[in-house]
């Protein structure tokens, strides 16, 4: 009696719950960045397989979602932001999670592996293994750092994809996996100035919570800065040109004006104006990584037709 | 014979039991489909003529 009771106060699990353990917003930057590494790598993939691959490496990125979700679930009760999650809101049992993610992780390394060849699905068995053990079970719990960690998982896709087209790494691949690194860091921090107040909750130590919004503030202005060479550097590569130099350029000085914005403001004309610039500047991260990536795609439709690359 | 009416839980599962029929049947599909395209794209098989072994 007491288990029917608890059912029918949480709720029973819908299928949308099952897609909402696999965090389907992570899975949409999962697949961009990685159909864009698929497509501009210099091998052309069967139309077909490079859409199933597309679609295993997703899913990989689904199931560790899943097992992050598994993992933080204590966590993810503490927060604004994450308590509706099926986990936490009780909809699907923590151990539910846990066989969901392991048994999709499997089946997305087999599916890849059978797709497109050994080493891409190598290299997603160990996105999903860093993502989960590394990240989410050891660092993130351990050190202001976690988010340069953790940013490195996200950043595997891109070369996920070239490795499904070409069947290895190159500067190409470890320049894309660079960009989105390097970018993480910045990205999230400007999030976690006017969302401290969640991770402080949850005693996650997030460099605001750990080491005060001053030293983030300094720290996002630092990796923006590490981050533009980077970023224009795959310019100058097999994948770069003229197009995605000119792109590159006008979002980094953007990128640079508004972390400098941010480094130059305190927390009393933060609070004054609502954190009005730090939530532009995380929205403009966004849209600096998206059109990072659609120029690489956009030069190597150019380069098809004759036109752009170096 | 009758059949026996539905239990109040598959009244209550009855949407994610259909999302999950139909991601299996998405997937049969995905396999079937890389199938053909593995087949098609991969290296063509021959089978060995009956001339060249004469003339070994």
């Amino acid at each position: 009696m007491t288990d029917i009771r608890v059912f029918t106060e949480t709720g029973e699990a819908q299928f949308g719950d099952y897609i909402a353990l696999l965090k389907p917003r992570v899975m949409s930057l999962v697949v961009f960045t990685a159909l864009v590494g698929l497509l501009v790598a210099p091998v052309p993939v069967n139309p077909f397989i490079a859409f199933t691959s597309i679609l295993f490496i997703a899913l990989g990125g689904g199931a560790s979602g899943a097992l992050n979700m598994w993992w933080d679930a204590d966590i993810d009760a503490k927060m604004r932001r994450t308590r509706n999650r099926p986990v936490p809101a009780g909809r699907i049992e923590p151990g539910e999670a846990l066989a969901v993610g392991v048994a999709l992780s499997g089946i997305a390394v087999v599916m890849l592996g059978l797709a497109a060849n050994a080493f891409a699905a190598a290299l997603l068995a160990f996105t999903i293994f860093f993502y989960v053990v590394i990240y989410s079970m050891w660092l993130k719990r351990l050190t202001p750092q976690n988010i340069v960690i953790g940013g490195a998982a996200g950043a595997f896709p891109p070369m996920i994809g070239w490795a499904v087209a070409t069947g290895g790494v190159s500067i190409e691949s470890l320049l894309m996996f660079a960009l989105i690194f390097m970018w993480t860091p910045p990205h999230f921090w400007s999030l976690s100035l006017f969302m401290n107040d969640d991770y402080t909750n949850a005693g996650v130590p997030m460099l605001p919570v750990a080491r005060g919004r001053k030293v983030t503030r300094a720290h996002i202005m630092v990796y923006t800065i590490l981050l533009v060479p980077v970023a224009l550097a795959a310019g100058f590569t097999s994948i770069g040109g003229p197009v995605y130099l000119a792109t590159s350029i006008v979002l980094n000085l953007g990128f640079l004006l508004g972390a400098w914005r941010i480094w130059r403001r305190d927390e009393v004309m933060a609070q004054a104006d609502g954190y009005a610039v730090e939530k532009k500047v995380f929205r403009f991260s966004l849209l600096y990584l998206f059109l990072h990536f659609g120029a690489f795609l956009a030069q190597a439709v150019l380069r098809h037709y004759g036109l752009g690359g170096w | 014979m009758a059949f026996k009416p539905d239990h109040e839980l598959h009244k209550r599962r009855f949407g994610r039991n259909v999302g999950l029929g139909i991601t299996l049947a998405v997937f049969m599909a995905l396999v079937f489909g890389l199938t053909i395209a593995k087949v098609a794209t991969g290296p063509q098989l021959k089978a060995p003529s009956a001339s060249t072994e004469i003339t070994e």
